[in-house]
């Protein structure tokens, strides 16, 4: 087994005194698809403020490329080549489209990903470049988030709901775009409530239930029964 | 476990012990004039006024979010009204004072619809705004002495009582009187049930808001009856003086900035704070004064350290350590003591 | 004539408003912070420049050369070492921290200066004029306008054509995400606030040279600043010039009625507005 890429281990996440997560392991090897899935609540999105450095962690929790980055900074961690796409987009409003895509670049690391590339990518944005983020479609927003974080040229790029409150051919064509994003080696998790979309995309899939993994296994392995008992935690 | 076990109760131990020693104190206090020489009735006067701005102010910035820095607005206005009312309207110095507390409260309702626009910081320094508009409006009334200012003259002062231990005693009280009334009113407005609203609106304004609670009518309620009872103060603090003039009247030094440091220092949003940073105040002021700017820099430098480093002050930190309070707002649960389930 | 020249008076006034109002406009669009002890800073860069033309011999607007880095330093490092740690949801540490500030610059500079008013010497700059169309115009006011113009037209193109400006919208949005785009808002903040005390600077050093200074004046310069972004609406820096330009004109105009009328009238000026025009005259983000 290759060193993984990301390695998760017995990570906890408090809000004050709420405990999101309890101690939770997780790894992702190098080139890998993962996904994760899980209920509203579960923790998810908490799982990826936490690993994106964005909550403050205890040590030696999470190891990146074999560092400790638990205790890193947000924008620390980002240095690493770690990047994600947030849960509902949350672009610049007061940047424009280009602007937005810029700001993606300013961890000033080397890679494929330059303004030409997600260009190629999402045409569209190219004509739009010049507007408000704002006046965007919530698909052409998505595509703007998508793109700024593949500016930095991440070795490890997460996506949290990329499918939230799109419309089912928007969520195809972002899907399509998806295999030409992950080529060229880079790894991806996909945090998604569709779980077939889930599943297809990906290689393995852990479950989140309540702040803990309920199920972990390959994506063409796992069987529905598993995974609504994983999900809703009933028997 | 059963829940019947639990008892909910507002009071403690310590909150009757403290009543009492309050109490004790406040007698003691009141008897000030039979063994304490004139300095320290002087000192403990100005002492008592201190302590009334420290918790008008407290009640503004620690539990409705106004923070103003231009109280002293009010406090020369009530200054300039006891000097224009016994002066020109003939009024007894305690009708005057009284007087200039409706009048600081009529005021302050327009003021109050005009820099309620301004949210947060930006508000702090309307309030700054109003004081200066104050302070150069007086400044334009030749009548009061214009820029110079002008002195109570001597047939009121005696009005008060033809001699002087006299007249010192009954300021003395006075004061004491205003300090006690403001202590026991924000004690009594923050437990009814206005006063809850305003610390559910401090501790979470979305919630408030869910719940039904008018924030902006609580808001101007406080800051209403605030101004109205600092230009009472402002009042009794220049009947002491017996002199006014508009920079000492709308002084942002004395009446706000030393006023913020004793909130701060002492707690901010607790009622004990300021009683403990009055105190706190006084001994620094007595013991450091003669450095002059050095002394008020090491306040500053104080102040911020505490806001920093232990943001509820002096008594937060007690309270913390020993669980007191002393000033009871909240109900405490009460576990039973023989829980053997626990 | 008389009102004409008053109010072109007041314009130019307006400019070193201008100058005063832009700094605090600037930290408060990228980071929420109203800076109590703005105006002693204002009033701290004056004293610097009266220090650097004492000890150097520099002309005052030479002297600039040395103040305007000096601030910045100063201000990067005020706002890393001691603001960063106020910021967040609460209003209290930020307001009260930066009260306590003023305190210390005012004293301090008490300490050092005395209370003595002072006045840079900018020799023949502080009386030479110009005749237009019958007015006589200062050379300093128009000077004072014209740099006023200039900085306000760099702070807008540093905001919106640089990689700096792009970070301090980006933070202003939305810190978390910002950061996540590898933006350590603590030194974007810093940025912001060395930015904003050059500006402190310039402005200092105009106000040494058109009129006597001493510590206790800060106060006043700060609600000067504050009156003219309210006026010209939060979050827009030409709305700022054009604030400080209403309150130039209103006092100047006041100043010709009675002469003790002249902060007052500004005052007023400022309250009417703050009556009929809550958000101000060109309001871009609410507060
Ligand atoms: N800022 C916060 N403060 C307090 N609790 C929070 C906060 N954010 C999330 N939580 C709580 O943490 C738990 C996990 O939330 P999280 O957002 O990680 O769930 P999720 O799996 O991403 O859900 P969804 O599918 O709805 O996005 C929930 O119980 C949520 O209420
Ligand atoms: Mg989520």
């Amino acid at each position: 087994m290759p060193e993984p890429i990301l390695n998760i281990q017995g990570l906890k996440a408090f809000y004050g005194d709420f405990q999101a997560l309890y101690g939770v392991d997780m790894y992702i090897e190098p080139g890998e698809v993962l996904a994760i899935i899980g209920a509203n609540g579960a923790g998810k999105t908490t799982l990826m403020r936490s690993v994106t450095g964005l909550l403050s962690n205890g040590p030696g929790q999470i190891h990146f490329q074999g560092n400790d980055i638990s205790q890193l900074r947000a924008d620390e961690v980002a240095m690493q080549g770690l990047a994600m796409v947030p849960e509902g987009r949350q672009l610049f409003p007061s940047l424009t489209v280009k602007e937005n895509l810029m700001i993606g670049a300013q961890v000033g690391r080397q890679g494929p990903w330059n303004l030409d590339a997600v260009y190629r990518l999402f045409p569209i944005l190219e004509e739009r470049k010049d507007q408000a983020s704002t006046s965007l479609s919530g698909g052409q927003q998505q595509m703007v988030a998508i793109g700024r974080a593949l500016m930095a040229n991440p070795d490890l790029i997460m996506f949290d709901e990329i499918s939230l409150g799109l419309a089912p051919i928007v969520i195809k064509d972002i899907y399509a775009a998806l295999p030409g994003i992950i080529n060229g080696g880079m790894s991806a998790i996909i945090v998604e409530q569709d779980i077939a979309q889930a599943l297809k995309v990906s290689s393995r899939v852990y479950c989140l239930q309540e702040g803990r993994v309920s199920l972990e296994g390959a994506s063409d392995k796992v069987s529905r029964e598993e995974i609504s008992r994983a999900y809703f935690g009933i028997e | 476990m059963s829940l019947q076990n639990y008892s909910v109760t507002r009071s403690s131990k310590a909150a009757r012990v403290a009543a009492v020693l309050g109490a004790l104190c406040v007698i003691l206090l009141i008897s000030a004039p039979w063994w304490a020489g004139r300095a320290e009735m002087r000192l403990l006067g100005e002492l008592f006024l201190y302590l009334a701005l420290a918790s008008l102010w407290n009640l503004m910035a620690g539990y409705a979010g106004l923070v103003s820095v231009g109280q002293q607005a009010f406090v020369g206005f009530g200054g300039y009204m006891l000097f224009a009312l016994t002066m020109f309207g003939g009024l007894h110095p305690f009708a005057a004072i009284a007087l200039a507390g409706v009048l600081g409260a009529l005021v302050s309702v327009p003021v109050a619809v005009l820099i309620f626009r301004l949210r947060g910081a930006y508000f702090a320094i309307g309030t700054w705004v109003i004081a200066e508009v104050f302070r150069l409006g007086f400044a334009q009334v030749s009548a009061l002495g214009g820029g110079s200012g002008s002195s109570l003259p001597m047939a009121i002062v005696k009005s008060l009582a033809s001699k002087r231990d006299m007249r010192e005693a009954l300021s003395y009280w006075l004061a004491l009187g205003a300090a006690v009334l403001v202590v026991t009113c924000v004690y009594l407005f923050l437990r009814s049930r206005q006063g809850l609203a305003l610390t559910a609106i401090r501790d979470n304004e979305l919630a408030a808001k869910s719940l039904g609670i008018d924030i902006w009518r609580t808001k101007f309620t406080v800051y209403v009856v605030t101004s109205a009872l600092t230009a009472m103060i402002g009042a009794l603090i220049f009947l002491q003086k017996l002199r006014i003039s508009p920079d000492a009247a709308f002084s942002v030094n004395d009446w706000t900035a030393f006023v913020i440091f004793i909130v701060v220092i002492g707690g901010i949003g607790t009622i004990e704070g300021p009683i403990i940073g009055t105190l706190v105040f006084f001994a620094l002021r007595e013991t450091l004064a003669d450095l002059g700017t050095i002394y008020l820099i090491v306040l500053g430098i104080v102040a911020i350290v505490v806001m920093l480093k232990a943001p509820k002050g002096i008594w937060g930190l007690i309270r913390t350590r020993f669980d007191l309070q002393l000033f009871p707002l909240g109900y405490r649960v009460i576990a039973p003591k023989d829980d053997k389930e626990a | 004539m008389d009102w004409v020249n008053a109010i072109v008076q007041g314009t130019l006034l307006g400019g070193l408003y201008a100058l005063f109002a832009a700094g605090l406009s600037l930290i408060f669009g990228v980071m929420r912070l109203v800076n109590i002890a703005h105006g002693d800073l204002i009033v701290m860069a004056a004293y610097l420049g009266l220090t650097v033309t004492a000890t150097v011999g520099l002309h005052p607007l030479a002297a600039l050369a040395i103040v305007v880095p000096a601030m910045a330093l100063i201000g990067y490092v005020l706002q890393r070492g001691l603001l960063n740690q106020t910021l967040g949801e609460d209003l209290l540490p930020p307001l009260l921290v930066t009260f306590g500030l003023s305190v210390i610059l005012q004293n301090g500079l008490l300490e050092v200066y005395t209370a003595d008013p002072q006045k840079m010497d900018a020799g023949a700059l502080e009386t030479a004029s110009i005749a237009m169309g019958g007015l006589t115009l200062g050379v300093l006011p128009v000077l004072t306008f014209a740099i006023a113009v200039a900085v306000i037209w760099a702070l807008q193109w540093t905001f919106y054509h640089t990689a700096v400006g792009r970070a301090f919208r980006a933070v202003s949005d939305n810190q978390d995400i910002a950061q996540l785009m590898g933006l350590n808002r603590r030194h974007v903040f810093g940025l912001a606030m060395a930015l904003a005390l050059g500006v402190t600077a310039i402005a200092g050093i105009l106000l040494g040279i058109r009129t006597s200074f001493d510590p206790s004046i800060g106060g006043g310069r700060l609600i000067f600043g504050f009156e003219a972004v309210i006026i010209g609406g939060l979050g827009n820096l030409w709305g700022t010039l054009a604030g400080g330009v209403i309150l130039g004109i209103a006092q100047t105009v006041g100043a010709k009625i009675d002469p003790g009328f002249q902060i007052l009238a500004g005052h007023l000026a400022f309250l009417i507005i703050l009556a009929i025009r809550p958000n101000g005259l060109f309001p871009r983000i609410a507060a």
